[in-house]
């Protein structure tokens, strides 16, 4: 990747993102429909652009996924 | 973004014809006598550290925190999720099974004190500004450094002549310092959001200010 799209790349913001605030309104709503089917996450693309760009938000979510995980048998 | 519509709270008789039968006994038990409220707090308590015991582990390899200190954070946050989850529980709109709302908290409450935790041993002090880690932030490559030195010049110049003197010090912080969001937060007595905000803001600024100043191309691998 040369300097230029590297660059751009990082500078890059998505106008769906719908920031911490109302990602983390929603989340656990988001959360349940993700862990009943991954597939859902497409249509809440605001959402799914944030968690994409927010590292502590996406934090979150991994986490709040794995504690509503069935148990390990 | 269009989420489906909230289950509309309109007294606890609908709200608890909507729930799964598991929501409606927390709700029952914690809205009920003293006796039964408290006794349904405490198992929520040892619930929510469960949970949280569970997260700091999950976040511990990513961390400089261990032992007792790992396990006090989950505590504290437990604790404090607990208290959030009763004060805001009017606010359980049925949307979710309660369960999954209450740990909300704990993970935003797990990620507020290890943010606090950051500044018990900061890397570097938070006005420190390391300009020479920039290109390594961007993931330049050294070899073809000929190519984006005026790049990264033009960069710098534009984080102290674009942004306002907030969106740079946040600039600074998250993106040459390796400040996290959450500690930086903390820090400038601000929240997640705010910070977030202002660093999509700036990134926004400077993209803009290089594609006038010729610098990169407004169609440049636009994401998709």
């Amino acid at each position: 990747m040369n300097g230029q799209s590297a660059l751009d790349r990082f500078l890059q913001t998505d106008p769906q993102d719908v920031g911490c605030e109302e990602a983390m309104g929603w989340m656990h709503v988001y959360v349940e429909l993700v862990a009943a089917d991954p597939a859902t996450a497409s249509r809440y693309a605001g959402i799914a652009a944030h968690l994409r760009a927010c590292g502590p938000c996406a934090e979150d979510f991994e986490g709040l996924l794995a504690a509503i995980a069935p148990p390990a048998t | 973004m269009e989420p489906a519509e909230p289950t509309a709270r309109g007294g606890c008789a609908t709200l608890d014809a909507a729930l799964d039968p598991d929501s409606a006994a927390w709700l029952r038990s914690l809205g009920g006598s003293p006796t039964e409220s408290d006794a349904a707090q405490i198992r929520l308590h040892a619930l929510l550290l469960r949970i949280a015991r569970s997260e700091v582990q999950r976040r511990s390899g990513r961390l400089k925190i261990s032992g007792p200190e790992l396990d006090d954070i989950a505590h504290q946050a437990a604790n404090d999720a607990l208290m959030a989850i009763i004060a805001k529980i009017g606010q359980f709109r049925g949307d979710s099974r309660f369960t999954t709302w209450a740990y909300k908290f704990v993970m935003f409450e797990v990620s507020t004190k290890i943010g606090r935790h950051f500044w018990r041993n900061p890397a570097a002090p938070i006005d420190a500004e390391h300009w020479e880690q920039l290109p390594n932030r961007l993931a330049l490559d050294p070899a073809q450094e000929a190519e984006w030195q005026e790049l990264v010049a033009a960069l710098r110049r534009l984080i102290d002549t674009v942004l306002t003197n907030r969106q740079r010090r946040i600039f600074v912080s998250i993106v040459l310092n390796e400040v996290p969001v959450d500690a930086l937060a903390a820090e400038l007595g601000s929240n997640r959001n705010a910070i977030y905000k202002a660093l999509f803001d700036a990134r926004r600024k400077l993209r803009a200010a290089l594609v006038a100043n010729g610098y990169l191309d407004n169609n440049t691998s636009r994401r998709a």
